[in-house]
């Protein structure tokens, strides 16, 4: 049996996003994706979902959505004070919905993200590989745009029930991200970090950047110290990859996020390591951060450690895929 | 380039030699694909490569860098690929190329001269970047060369045909840029429903051939 939901309000930006459009970069295609990545992942596995499933990216303000037939769900990520027919409902667990009900979501608690995952995943056609929305591009997702007041969005066939047999284990919680602190987030160097003044270096580490109302899934640009460069050569184009933290001319950072370019020409500084992407994605314009320096190998080792608690969580669920 | 980024500079300057050194060392790494890399993303003097780290044991980025230079070991097929020679139509100046005339000035040229150095230009694809299917072309005549705008403009109709420094553009899609526009082609540059999804490819000829306005309109109004 599948299954429709009516959008009776659209949200902000309330768009699809899969895991990313990949194997087309060479081509200037950009990956697009869930912002959080983490999220994303949880929300599916925890719907009994394979992780690359569609879940719908939901910003600060939710939609309203009424579900015609029984379906199960997952929300996860950012606490948007999500309600089923009026009452408060969890994140973070398998939530069973019966045919009529309404989700709706309310006032932002924490982070700025929520994934809504349902069970069998949102049938919508793969374009170029991928379910993801790029909305400057007007393809992939739902009609290549964010939901619209009326639209209706198709779910796959039910899978049957999903039990899962275990609750989420430790380690699997999200990143918290309090509105009101300097969230740290952590990077690797960048090809170009010797490009820059020794002082630019201290400043990079040291400064409590803000994320500027400018920001968006293309990247954030972050208000606080410009960064001077130690020479004036000019850079010749090449790739990107989500996180790479790259200086314009006018000195200040841009973090270069999910929808971001596969390729570009400015100074690249410093990268946030993937496991701390899930935080950046979380912090919303105004909220501050500043960045610690690590390793690539303890970079490489909590993403390997993550995973692995990853794979616990999906063998805990049964979830094969 | 990060913990899932692996950069392999090649050369240091753009020219067709380095070029083709980038892709024959991306032929080598298709025809000897390595674990764990899912996108390959050539450019001007780089090739990335994109890789999930959990797909190669404990230490990932010493088992890719060592699976790299494993792959170089021997000499890269450096032959330029031989390339399609595609045609381009464009219909130049006037709204369409609202640049030209502020080339020409520039360049100390009429504008039918920089239309005529345009079009015989040894125009190669370097890479695509930016947007989808928006290509890099070098090869530009000497004589054209000319810095990009100084305010870019915030929105390029698709089609339009640019030039900055020493290479020229198409706009795929509608975006900002700062590429100098001197015409437009009805050619459709990208289609996610296509296969391939891009009409251009890194390595291919191409020739701007001149095409008038009621041409340009009856081209544009042929595309399904």
């Amino acid at each position: 049996m599948s299954g429709r939901i009516q959008v009776l309000k659209p949200g902000v930006q309330s768009q699809l996003q899969d895991l990313g459009r990949f194997g087309f970069q060479d081509l200037g295609v950009p990956v697009c994706g869930a912002m959080d990545e983490w999220a994303h992942r949880l929300a599916n596995l925890l719907a009994g979902n394979a992780q690359d499933e569609a879940t719908l990216e939901i910003v600060l303000m939710g939609p309203s959505l009424v579900f015609e037939n029984a379906t199960q769900i997952a929300i996860a990520g950012a606490d948007l004070s999500p309600r089923l027919n009026g009452e408060p409902v969890a994140m973070h667990q398998r939530i069973d919905i019966a045919a009529g009900s309404q989700l709706e979501f309310g006032r932002r608690v924490n982070g700025l993200r929520a994934y809504l995952a349902v069970r069998g995943g949102f049938a919508v056609d793969p374009v170029m590989g991928s379910r993801s929305t790029y909305v400057r591009g007007g393809f992939g997702g739902f009609q290549g745009r964010a939901l619209r007041k009326g639209d209706v969005l198709p779910m796959a066939d039910f899978a049957g029930a999903f039990e899962p047999a275990a609750p989420l284990p430790a380690g699997c919680e999200m990143p918290s991200v309090e509105p009101g602190a300097v969230t740290p987030v952590r990077v690797t160097t960048g090809e170009h970090w010797s490009r820059f003044t020794p002082e630019a270096q201290a400043e990079f580490a040291a400064a409590v950047y803000k994320i500027s109302p400018q920001s968006d899934r293309m990247g954030y640009r972050l208000e606080g110290p410009a960064l001077q460069r130690a020479d004036s050569v000019e850079l010749i184009s090449e790739a990107m990859s989500f996180g790479t933290i790259q200086v314009p001319a006018d000195g200040l950072p841009i973090v270069l996020m999910a929808e971001r370019h596969s390729a570009g020409g400015y100074l690249k500084i410093a990268h946030v390591i993937s496991v701390d992407l899930s935080l950046m994605a979380q912090l919303a314009p105004q909220q501050a951060l500043r960045f610690e320096r690590v390793s690539l190998e303890e970079a490489q080792t909590l993403y390997l450690q993550r995973e692995q608690r990853l794979a616990q969580l999906r063998a805990s669920l049964g979830v094969t895929a | 380039m990060g913990d899932r980024c692996l950069l392999i500079g090649v050369g240091d300057t753009v020219d067709p030699e380095t070029s083709a050194r980038v892709f024959g060392l991306v032929r080598r790494l298709k025809e000897r694909p390595i674990a764990g890399v899912f996108d390959i993303v050539p450019a001007f003097t780089t090739v990335a490569l994109h890789y999930r780290p959990e797909l190669l044991g404990a230490a990932p980025f010493e088992a890719l860098r060592a699976a790299v230079l494993e792959r170089l070991a021997e000499p890269l097929d450096t032959a330029a690929s031989a390339g399609r020679s595609i045609d381009i139509p464009v219909c130049y100046g006037g709204e369409l190329g609202p640049d030209l005339a502020d080339v020409a000035a520039q360049c100390g040229l009429t504008t039918e001269q920089v239309i005529e150095r345009h079009m015989q230009s040894a125009h190669r694809i370097y890479m695509l970047g930016f947007a989808p299917g928006f290509p890099f072309i070098g090869g530009l005549d000497p004589a054209l060369k000319m810095p990009r705008r100084s305010s870019p403009r915030t929105r390029i109709p698709p089609g339009s045909v640019g030039i900055a420094r020493d290479q020229s553009c198409v706009y795929p899609l509608e975006t900002p840029g700062g590429w100098n526009l001197i015409g437009r082609t009805p050619v459709r540059l990208f289609d996610p429903a296509a296969d391939p999804p891009c009409l251009l490819a890194p390595g291919d000829r191409v020739r701007f051939v001149r095409i008038d306005e009621p041409t340009y309109q009856n081209l544009l109004e042929a595309q399904p």
